[in-house]
């Protein structure tokens, strides 16, 4: 119960205390271990080990040191100089060789959007004819964020193992973050609209132009931690808790996943899906592109929000 | 090798980084100094993949207009692109991954040394 009147007189103080308190149990110097006695017979052999002992903590660290530099420098230097030998029997850069001999990449550009319906091939490519990549790859950031959560996670218990973990990323959050600065908060009003505004068309102009799920996902982001930085965690708690990012990116992900194998499944046994691809360049074009660019977009600017949150003070 | 300089500039580029990036995932004692080397490298491939992909004087594989027959002399090679962006996807993971272990690391053992952090851990085993 000390444990849990200590956190609050901390809260109530602000980081003044805590620094106190934390000053006062890291500078006391630890008790120093007494060197062992090591018994030599012979005082010629005393001095002989206390030369090796010496030389091997004052040269011959530096030594060793010195060495292991020099190994890395030139095994960084062989393999540069391989991989460059290498790059010679490489077609020029700029040059068209590689894609004449390539049949995929002609398959694509030229069949590419009579299959998709998107104007942008890239688009069709990862979101279509390699679309479990895709989902593969959205998998891979799930579990990473998932992965994170579980080192960096601090829930607010009065767990007294957690605790000084808790109050120490509280402290830096205090020390570190901007807390109200006006000039940001002006400044957000201003830019995150734009910047949230620009992400959803980045997002739902995937197929069309430069854009997709990918980086509109990490423009929405980027506007919501421009968000939270102006304005602090009670602002964005009441539109953004942890329960919305679960609902979000598991029904994105679940999403994505039944309409691909939809999709692949009609698609391998010659059943026509009742998607058609669109009219060509419309927004309304390319089929399933679109919700699955959104789908996409959703889990990454929640994993990157949700990523600085967990950096920044272990919860949302 | 010097052709290779002169013909393939952009990738020579790229490579030379990767080594920058790997010397200094190996020399640093430093967690972040050595996750900073890391994401060098990936950059260095991506940029490796880019210069692969273009073709001077051609489009970005964008269709300006519906075409019956859009040729593939027209356009750059589109695959390397979607190569690139699998790519950065997965080494956000691994970077978020990294980062997390260090802060991990350094809350426990309040140093961002590797050694420091060996020594230490080695003598908690011992104890």
């Amino acid at each position: 119960m000390k444990m849990n009147d200590d956190r609050i007189r901390w809260l109530a103080d602000g980081s003044e205390s805590l620094d106190s308190e934390m000053l006062r149990e890291y500078g006391q110097p630890e008790a120093e271990e007494a060197p062992d006695a090591f018994e030599m017979p012979h005082p010629r052999e005393r001095r002989y080990y206390h030369l090796l002992h010496t030389w091997t903590h004052r040269r011959g660290e530096r030594l060793m040191n010195r060495m292991y530099s020099v190994a890395v420098v030139l095994i960084c230097v062989a393999i540069c100089a391989l991989l460059i030998a290498t790059t010679a029997d490489m077609p020029r850069f700029g040059d068209a060789a590689p894609l004449e001999d390539d049949n995929l990449s002609e398959f694509y550009v030229e069949e590419g959007y009579r299959h998709t319906g998107a104007a942008n091939i890239v688009t069709g490519i990862i979101l279509d004819f390699r679309g479990f990549d895709t989902l593969g790859e959205s998998h891979v950031l799930f579990i990473a964020l998932c992965t994170v959560l579980m080192l960096l996670y601090l829930p607010k218990k009065s767990d007294p193992k957690t605790m000084r973990e808790w109050l120490e990323s509280e402290a830096d959050d205090r020390r570190f973050e901007p807390h109200a600065d006006l000039i940001l908060q002006q400044g957000a009003v201003l830019l995150v609209p734009l910047v949230l505004v620009f992400g959803v068309y980045i997002l739902l102009n995937g197929h069309l132009s430069p854009g997709g799920g990918f980086s509109g996902g990490t423009v929405l982001g980027a506007g919501l931690i421009l968000y939270l930085l102006a304005y602090g965690f009670r602002k964005t708690e009441r539109f953004f808790n942890f329960r919305t990012y679960r609902r979000l990116t598991t029904s994105a992900l679940l999403f994505y996943a039944l309409s691909k194998g939809y999709i692949f499944f009609t698609g391998a046994n010659g059943i026509s899906n009742g998607v058609g691809t669109g009219r060509f360049g419309a927004i309304l074009s390319g089929g399933l592109l679109l919700p699955l660019s959104v789908a996409v977009g959703l889990v990454v600017a929640c994993t990157m929000y949700v990523l600085y949150t967990l950096f920044r003070k272990g919860d949302l | 090798m010097l052709n290779a300089l002169t013909d393939h500039l952009e990738e020579v580029a790229a490579l030379i980084l990767f080594g920058i990036g790997f010397s200094n995932l190996l020399l640093n004692r430093n967690m972040i100094k050595k996750i900073i080397g890391f994401s060098m490298m990936d950059s260095a491939i991506y940029l490796f993949l880019a210069s692969y992909g273009y073709i001077r004087g051609r489009l970005a594989p964008i269709l300006p207009a519906e075409t019956p027959a859009p040729s593939v002399t027209q356009y750059v090679n589109p695959l390397p692109a979607g190569l690139v962006l699998t790519g950065i996807v997965v080494s956000v993971s691994s970077t978020a991954i990294m980062l997390a272990l260090t802060v991990r690391l350094y809350r426990r053992y309040h140093t961002l040394n590797i050694d420091e952090i060996a020594m230490r851990a080695k003598e908690a085993d011992e104890a």
